[in-house]
């Protein structure tokens, strides 16, 4: 990988994503030849907004290369909360690890800290921003199931304030990749993810209904409708409604069609789905595994 | 008429003129130079006047003030086509066209408001300059020509 740090999608080239995606092949197949790759390396885990999954999968990595982690805790219970800067909490957990995972919810909070810090730092999310963690394990699911490249793929749900979705669409540009983006028009791709797929390229193929190109998929990426978004209950209920994957729905999809979602889901994807043949998204979130300790792995060598 | 005359174009002493500013913005040019008429400077403005390079422009001289780089960097941004002239007792001793810099540092506040360059955080904003508009350097907004009169951080 050319750069110390995970910052954006934006800046991880098709050779970035293959080295990280092979390693984490390697990794897959043969996990105790990493056991000890990375013993007395410390990561130190910065959450300021809650987080399960990937909080969880960086911690089991680092420890499944024979590191350690430091984990910074609950907002509530650190210094943030007595008013100390960003740039000053990174600066003294940099003295604590050899590399940082930081969760932030402001936008821009990654590159923010990537200029106080020497050591490697991976954004695990930042605001409505980048998650391009996520979006490895992403492509490493979309690369054993569908292969990468001559491909059509609908990225579908909360396209505005999903990060997930910003940081995948960015990175897809790298690949032949055709992709449509499905949404209520409040949810659209926001204006600077729109300059960059423009500006790499790329077409944004936009729909308000799934069925408009629903047959011609190989992967549907669906993202979950945040309730928050919305001004009134009632205005949520109908848009999540109409953005819901259930056996009807699937009708009109290929046979082999891939279904993926960044997780957690509320409710749309019907459970009816999960023991389908399409839905692939538990496999996605175990393949955060391989994936993260690849990443940890290139970057920490990077820093040899 | 001649009256009319001399006084749209009457010269100032020492100071700045701002010529062939796009038509509309003399006023986000002064916002810009954080004249609010409060802070005493003797300012004329001229709006849409007759121009043969523009067909209608504005113009801004400002007394007893010549503009530091950032505010012609800023200038750039919402007057493309400007030429600032410094003078000094009463004749132009720097006429300068502006360029528009590659960056932008200070002088435009991001409009995002969750953006960690508007949290208290010990950094300064900067955005890099597009074809039509600038980006922020942290959160990757974008903020049209047209709409970065309205995000300036000038006091």
């Amino acid at each position: 990988m050319r750069q110390d740090h995970l910052i954006s999608a934006v800046d991880l080239s098709r050779e970035d994503i293959e080295a990280v995606l092979d390693r984490a092949a390697e990794i897959d197949a043969n996990p105790a030849a990493f056991r000890q790759r990375h013993a007395g390396t410390v990561l130190g885990l910065c959450f300021f907004e809650p987080s399960t999954r990937t909080r969880m999968s960086f911690d089991t990595a680092m420890k499944r290369l024979g590191g350690q982690t430091v984990d910074m805790g609950p907002v509530e219970s650190s210094s943030v909360k007595k008013g100390e800067t960003l740039a000053d909490t990174v600066r003294v957990v940099e003295g604590y690890a050899d590399a940082l995972v930081l969760r932030h919810p402001s936008e821009g909070a990654a590159t923010m800290a990537a200029e106080f810090i020497d050591v490697p730092l991976v954004n695990a999310g930042d605001g409505a921003g980048q998650h391009p963690s996520q979006t490895l394990l992403d492509l490493y699911t979309i690369r054993e199931n569908a292969g990468l490249d001559d491909i059509t793929i609908g990225i579908m749900g909360d396209l505005k304030y999903g990060r997930t979705v910003h940081s995948l669409a960015e990175a897809l540009t790298n690949f032949d990749v055709n992709q449509h983006f499905i949404s209520p028009e409040s949810l659209q791709l926001p204006r600077n993810v729109r300059y960059d797929l423009h500006a790499s390229g790329a077409s944004v193929k936009e729909h308000t209904e799934l069925d408009e190109v629903l047959p011609e998929l190989d992967v549907l990426y669906v993202t979950r409708i945040q309730r928050e978004r919305f001004p009134d209950e009632n205005e949520y209920r109908k848009v999540a409604g109409e953005y819901k994957i259930d056996d009807e729905t699937l009708a009109a999809a290929s046979d082999d069609l891939v279904i993926m979602h960044p997780l957690p889901r509320v409710d749309e994807i019907s459970p009816e789905i999960d023991d389908s043949d399409h839905a692939k998204y538990f496999e996605q979130a175990h393949n955060g595994i391989p994936v993260r300790m690849a990443l940890l792995d290139i970057l920490l060598s990077n820093d040899d | 008429m001649t009256d009319d005359h001399q006084l749209r174009v009457s010269k100032i002493q020492n100071g700045t003129v701002i010529d062939h500013v796009e038509a509309g913005q003399a006023l986000n040019v002064l916002a810009i130079l954080g004249i609010d008429g409060t802070s005493g400077e003797t300012v004329s403005v001229g709006m849409n006047v007759p121009s043969d390079r523009l067909g209608r422009k504005d113009i801004v001289k400002v007394e007893g003030r010549e503009l530091s780089q950032s505010e012609v960097d800023v200038l750039s941004l919402i007057a493309p086509a400007a030429s600032i002239n410094i003078v000094r007792d009463y004749e132009v001793v720097e006429k300068s066209r502006v360029v528009r810099p590659e960056t932008v540092s200070g002088v435009v506040s991001c409009p995002n408001r969750n953006c960690i360059s508007n949290a208290d955080e010990p950094i300064t904003s900067g955005f890099a300059v597009l074809s039509d508009g600038v980006r922020c350097d942290y959160c990757g907004a974008i903020v049209r020509e047209k709409e970065i009169a309205a995000n300036l951080d000038v006091s």
